[in-house]
């Protein structure tokens, strides 16, 4: 008999449009998005893992062709992006929360900062990646190791490196496009859901309670923005040790 | 206690009239359908051609192999043959054989419901399945590639004017098509049980295929960058696993290894859980040790991506951590043992039967214990160096994958098939089938065994005349093997329209699946099932029996 009064309000709830047919309750359904997405990120994780487990070895093998390719790197643009990149990702935590407490207007506006951070973030990323070209530094048939074998005047590192060992910068500029550019193709896919998103919340698709798509998007996002917070000291920082 | 088998009355079973089958009528219904049976019938049609076409592949190798010289195809053709056999085999294959047919089809069933957590997921990782196949077949078209289905660095990178990322990108599709499955069929089983379907209440099967779906979700996605870095070595040349350059390709071995030693697992598990729900069906009997079997299968997961530098034992990794992964490696036989000991226990005193799947299963049994015991030689630092890269390992391979992981999806093809279909396949022409297979089988790879220890290296073209006697017989096995193959695709079509009408339990089985119509309806269950017994209670269904009104007419 209870079992019977319990299926039959739950039947009663289902007549939401975004509840699914095959699932019984809406918290199934919310708790299976959920956790499908903390299943998907742990495949990110293994798939950057890849290339984390090449840079360990690396990084261990050419430590000083390692440095003082970082040292070519510009700190300060990379720190910018780090700040807009924890900016995006508290401007999409705040759009989860606008979510939940059905503030259309709020959620819209957080999902717009999120995205025109995210795009900073992409456009600081070209500037980087045009030195890079500029300087000869994209692994390749173009790639010059002049620069490590004799360092320019205005270089922050004035190491030497023997031609053998300046060699292997090819390799770190190899995972250093690797790293950032899978990071980046997943900030630009994530800037397409936004803007998927942002549409959707303007018709008014997350304002009744609605908020798995939103909560579950934002699980990405700070995924992408934690991959940063690694890729940042490990590319950037190798020999930059605030005790020395 | 146990009861024997009596197949009900066929006489009187009728198809229901309303069945996932005729639900919705039109190729688009097929193509655009969140239903996981009419998913699962899309991937069956579609592993099967993919099937037949790798099949045609391991036909032409055998015919070369006939003779000591290369007279069928140059040698460069031949590596393209060895390849695509390969990758078609075990990537569309092998990979989504069980779980993307059966496993799509009835863990949504067994646990009590309605479809998988993401039906659009589902279809679209057939969508990316189908992908991976046609990129495949356009590299194929194209010309080929010579890789070997492992594309060993820097051979794939710097050596080879072939296909190879058109074929890369094939895999790494394919690869997104087996993760999603995985996903969705792990969220399946934790978020969408019925009410009473505990953890050790499920099936054996949804235990095998969600140790299975672990590994597609953490080890899929190494294999991908792996492809990715492969793929950009080739195209702008960065170089990570280039020698010339300081990176390492062995680095690459390791990536490559530590998906496809857990991708046999992949394979394989999906097939052992059809075992036990074939074993026990058969043999009118719960299975022995359930819990052992359950987490036996978990364990082989977790232990098998603990092992992937045994492929690298020659290749020059250290000798500690080569002792390390040969110890690991022989931990891995422990579950698997476990698995073997369990079902021949649960034969011990059971009312057997040997109907078609039953045979399959027994055919799975011999085969896939020979098969995991030359492991152990495999996994044996001495034995390894002198057997690696000889037939001795294509024997192996052969023995788990095709005799193991092919008996048993074909145990499961037929077990299943009245389900599926509604409608009973031919019983004496099938086991004709499932004998043939077997006698095929053992003729086909046993002297490649042989061949192997007497020191025949793997994917040459041509070999010594004294080899000859034991190639001829492997290729006159191939040939009974390929009938094995051709008969099930025949008479199983053939039934679709003249088989006998099944009924609902054919096979008296205890499971879910079996207590509703065959075909299923669309949603599965009117009701969802409150389950307050445990898996395989055949005693519980001998009750049932008991108190049923027989009704005339």
């Amino acid at each position: 008999m209870d079992n019977h009064t319990i299926a039959h309000t739950e039947e009663h709830h289902v007549s939401l449009p975004q509840h699914r047919h095959h699932f019984e309750t809406e918290e199934q359904q919310r708790e299976a998005a959920t956790f499908g997405m903390w299943l998907f990120l742990l495949t990110e994780i293994m798939f950057f893992g890849g290339l984390f487990m090449a840079y360990l070895l690396y990084r261990n093998w050419y430590y000083d062709a390692f440095v003082a390719a970082s040292n070519t790197l510009n700190i300060g643009l990379g720190a910018v992006n780090t700040a807009v990149l924890i900016g995006s990702g508290f401007a999409m935590a705040l759009a989860v929360w606008a979510a939940e407490v059905r503030k259309k207007g709020l959620l819209v506006i957080f999902l717009i900062i999120t995205t025109l951070l995210g795009t900073v973030f992409l456009g600081v990323k070209y500037v980087e990646y045009k030195e890079k070209f500029e300087l000869r530094h994209v692994p390749g048939a173009n790639f010059d190791i002049s620069r490590f074998v004799n360092p320019p005047a205005d270089a922050r590192d004035q190491q030497h490196l023997a031609p053998d060992m300046a060699h292997k910068t090819e390799i770190y500029f190899s995972l250093y496009f690797a790293m950032t550019g899978m990071h980046a193709l997943h900030m630009i896919i994530g800037i397409g859901l936004l803007i998927w998103l942002t549409i959707r919340a303007q018709r008014g698709a997350f304002s009744s309670g609605y908020v798995a798509p939103i909560e579950n998007f934002g699980l990405y996002w700070h995924f992408v923005d934690i991959v940063w917070l690694f890729l940042f000291p490990l590319l950037y920082l190798i020999n930059i040790h605030p005790m020395h | 206690m146990s009861t024997i088998l009596s197949l009900p009355d066929q006489r009187t079973a009728t198809l229901p009239k309303k069945n996932y089958l005729n639900n919705e009528h039109g190729i688009l219904s097929w193509l655009l359908t969140g239903d996981h049976k009419r998913i699962a019938i899309l991937y069956l049609i579609s592993i099967t051609f993919f099937f037949f076409i790798g099949g045609a592949f391991a036909g032409l190798i055998r015919l070369e192999l006939l003779t000591p010289q290369p007279d069928l195809v140059a040698s460069d053709t031949y590596n393209k043959f060895f390849t695509m056999h390969g990758i078609i085999m075990i990537f569309l294959f092998l990979v989504p054989s069980v779980p993307a047919t059966l496993g799509n089809f009835l863990i949504p069933i067994m646990l009590g419901a309605r479809d998988l957590a993401f039906p659009k997921i589902n279809l679209l990782s057939w969508y990316l399945y189908i992908i991976g196949g046609t990129l495949t077949l356009t590299a194929l078209v194209l010309g080929g590639v010579d890789t070997g289905w492992t594309f060993t660095t820097p051979l794939s990178t710097h050596y080879l004017n072939t296909h190879v990322v058109t074929a890369a990108t094939a895999i790494f599709i394919a690869g997104f098509s087996s993760i999603f499955t995985g996903l969705n069929f792990i969220v399946t089983i934790h978020r969408m049980r019925a009410p009473g379907m505990s953890w050790f209440r499920m099936p054996l099967f949804v235990w095998a295929n969600y140790a299975a779906s672990l590994l597609m979700v953490l080890g899929t996605p190494v294999l991908a960058i792996a492809i990715v870095l492969v793929a950009l070595e080739r195209t702008i040349g960065i170089g990570i696993f280039d020698p010339t350059k300081g990176g390492d390709p062995l680095l690459f071995q390791h990536l490559f290894w530590f998906y496809s030693h857990p991708a046999v697992y992949i394979m394989i598990l999906p097939g052992m859980g059809v075992i036990s729900e074939v074993i026990s069906t058969f043999s009118r009997k719960r299975i022995f040790g359930y819990t052992a079997v359950a987490f036996s299968s978990v364990a082989i997961a977790v232990f098998g991506f603990f092992v992937w530098a045994h492929h690298m034992f020659i290749m020059g990794v250290s000798n500690y951590s080569a002792l390390v992964f040969s110890l690991l490696t022989m931990l891995v036989a422990v579950p698997s043992a476990i698995k073997t000991f369990n079902w021949s226990a649960t034969l011990y005193k059971g009312s057997l039967t040997f109907e078609t799947p039953m045979l399959y299963a027994f055919g799975f049994i011999g085969l896939f214990t020979i098969g995991g015991l030359t492991g152990v030689f495999l996994g044996s630092l001495g034995m390894d160096i002198h057997l690696t890269e000889t037939y001795f390992i294509v024997a192996h391979f052969h023995f788990v994958m095709v005799g193991g992981m092919l008996m048993a999806f074909l145990a499961g093809i037929h077990f299943w098939w009245p389900k599926m279909t509604g409608r009973m396949y031919p019983e004496s022409l099938s086991k004709l089938a499932a004998v043939v297979t077997f006698i095929g089988f053992i003729l086909t790879f046993m002297p490649q065994f042989i061949l192997g220890y007497l020191g025949m290296p793997r994917r040459y073209h041509a070999y010594p005349p004294e080899f000859q006697v034991l190639n001829v017989l492997s290729t006159a096995g191939a040939t009974v093997l390929g009938v094995g193959y051709m008969l099930p695709m025949l008479y199983l079509a053939w039934s679709l329209k003249y088989g006998a009408i099944a009924g609902d339990n054919p096979w008296q089985a205890t499971g879910l699946e079996w207590q509703i119509t065959s075909p299923p309806p669309t949603e599965n269950f009117h009701e969802i099932p409150i389950v307050d017994y445990e898996a395989y209670d055949y005693e519980r269904l001998e009750k049932m029996k008991k108190h049923e009104v027989t009704t005339v007419g």
